[in-house]
């Protein structure tokens, strides 16, 4: 799968690029589902650095919302470190660890879901990275982590607008307003003037 | 100060009413008879006396009343009160400044009292008396900008500037036009601002941007905002608006002038000056079609500006499906005079 086409958008929504090597002391690379593919091509562009930017790499995959799991893949690319964990949650302390531990000069690359790459930036953020040393790239499920604007309960993994918040049960419509701090779209009740008037739900977030 | 603090309710039983001399004062936003966006920011200087613009933090008879419904959305919502922690120091400028301007301008109801850090806050209407040490929160039984804004009318953002960009990183935002600073703190300038409609292609956020990032100390600014608002709710916020969205499919032609409500921002920025940070007060004055109506040449003007309002702002503003209604009874009042330019109703 090649880099996700975006529909235009509003300014909050998150805009990805596609990895390109840069030098650097160290590389962390998390990924998840197809962003796995995003990985392998960013070193297949180091060309002849890329068995020195390996030594000096660690990769954290996660398989992906839909059960996308390309961990060989990313395994045979001969990593310094290449981890793999069964959720993001589960690999959170480990990316916490590492980005406590860097180095001046470290470069992090983000690729998979939005869900993943904005939870990862999160914590990037706040280890106080610059922001400059961060790169980002689709790949994979459009699914949403959406924030109930009403009873502030996240529902992972949306894929259609509207949908039931999965904490309150009210009916949600999805917003491109978008959230860096809670890494979330917008949810907000569809049916508050009309109650009981919900369209049916469409699958925009394949 | 020739008026008394009136004893009314925004929400429930909805006893807010404007006096006579609240009517005539009050801050009729349009200065024409269209409106689109602008950035129409002006010195905030003293205006007229007796005029929302007279003083920098205006006082009304809506003051105590106003505060009441802050602290019941508090006791609902702790969410609607925050601020990052590198956010204090703007937090204490925003308190002095209020303090300051305040006893200055209505001496007869607050007094500050200063001998070094050793400050003495006495707000006579609310019944307040405070003796802290300035710059130390351990002294106040809130952090500095929720105990000065619980004692003050209006919303107020605090925003960091940093990377040639401002930052919503604290505020105290109870009676909000449908934002939700739970949701929006830690944005930047065109990302909070992202969900206003037509703006951003007119360049109207670039260049306040701009405009703000030279704001000097000691030179506020302000502006005007508005929408329209069902019944006199000072909390429409997004978090609750399961609760008040209903009542927007509850007007017709006889309750529209009861419940439909022209809801104006007063708007102004405050360069501070220890952190940097430019203050934000967003003051919220309600007016009822009804009221504002008694005064010919705004009857006329609103008339005429919601007729002809670009439909993708009265959806964004909330009232496209009640537009008709209020056009046919704001019709009533506009006979075709042409209206003089400004806000002044007399002029």
């Amino acid at each position: 799968m090649t880099k996700t086409v975006f529909e235009k958008s509003i300014r909050s929504r998150p805009v990805y690029d596609e990895l390109q090597p840069r030098p650097g002391t160290a590389h962390l690379c998390v990924a998840d589902g197809e962003g796995a593919e995003a990985v392998c091509d960013l070193f297949a562009k180091a060309g002849t650095a890329a068995a020195e930017m390996l030594a000096r790499s660690h990769i954290i995959y996660v398989p992906g919302p839909t059960g996308t799991d390309l961990f060989a893949k990313v395994q045979a690319l001969g990593a310094a470190q290449c981890h793999r964990s069964p959720s993001f949650w589960a690999a959170e302390p480990r990316l916490r660890k590492v980005l406590a531990d860097a180095h001046m000069g470290l470069q992090v690359y983000l690729a998979g879901t939005e869900t993943l790459i904005g939870l990862a930036q999160r914590d990037v953020i706040e280890a106080g990275l610059p922001h400059d040393a961060v790169q980002t790239e689709h790949r994979g499920s459009l699914s949403r982590r959406v924030q109930c604007v009403h009873c502030k309960g996240i529902t992972e993994n949306v894929t259609t607008d509207p949908f039931t918040c999965s904490h309150c049960g009210l009916n949600l419509f999805v917003r491109d307003h978008y959230s860096r701090r809670l890494a979330a779209f917008q949810g907000v009740n569809i049916d508050a003037e009309d109650p009981g008037t919900v369209p049916p739900a469409v699958e925009r977030f394949k | 100060m020739g008026f008394e603090f009136n004893t009314e309710t925004f929400r429930n039983d909805f006893t807010f009413r404007n006096s006579p001399r609240a009517i005539a004062r009050f801050p009729f936003p349009f200065d024409r008879d269209d409106y689109m966006y602008s950035v129409n920011m002006e010195p905030h200087v003293p205006g007229r006396p007796g005029s929302v613009f007279e003083h920098a933090f205006d006082v009304d008879e809506h003051y105590l009343a106003e505060m009441r419904d802050r602290d019941l959305v508090l006791k609902e919502d702790p969410l609607r009160c925050q601020s990052l922690p590198h956010m204090e120091m703007a937090g204490w400028d925003l308190l002095e400044l209020i303090m300051e301007s305040k006893a200055r301008d209505y001496p007869d109801w607050f007094e500050l009292h200063r001998q070094g850090n050793k400050w003495h806050w006495i707000n006579k209407p609310m019944q307040i008396e405070q003796k802290f040490t300035f710059l130390d929160s351990s002294t106040l039984p809130y952090g500095p900008m929720e105990y000065i804004t619980r004692q003050t009318q209006g919303d107020f953002t605090l925003q960091d500037q940093r990377d040639e960009n401002l930052w919503i990183e604290a505020g105290m935002v109870t009676t909000q036009a449908d934002w939700s600073l739970d949701f929006d703190i830690g944005m930047g300038f065109h990302e909070w601002h992202a969900p206003v409609p037509l703006a951003h292609e007119k360049g109207v956020f670039d260049r306040a941007l701009k405009f703000l990032l030279k704001l000097q100390h000691g030179a506020p600014v302000r502006r005007f905002n508005w929408t329209m608002t069902v019944d006199p709710l000072l909390d429409t916020s997004p978090e609750n608006y399961p609760k008040w969205g209903p009542t927007r499919a509850e007007i017709t032609p006889e309750n529209v002038g009861q419940r439909m409500h022209l809801r104006v921002e007063l708007q102004t920025l405050w360069r501070l000056p220890r952190s940097n940070a430019i203050a934000f007060p967003i003051r919220c004055y309600l007016i009822k079609f009804d009221e504002l109506v008694t005064q010919p040449k705004w009857a006329r003007r609103l008339h005429r500006v919601v007729r002809d309002l670009h439909p993708d702002l009265a959806a964004y503003k909330g009232f496209l499906r009640n537009r008709d209604t209020m056009v046919a009874y704001l019709s009533q009042y506009d006979d075709g005079a042409p209206t003089s330019p400004g806000w002044w109703p007399e002029d």
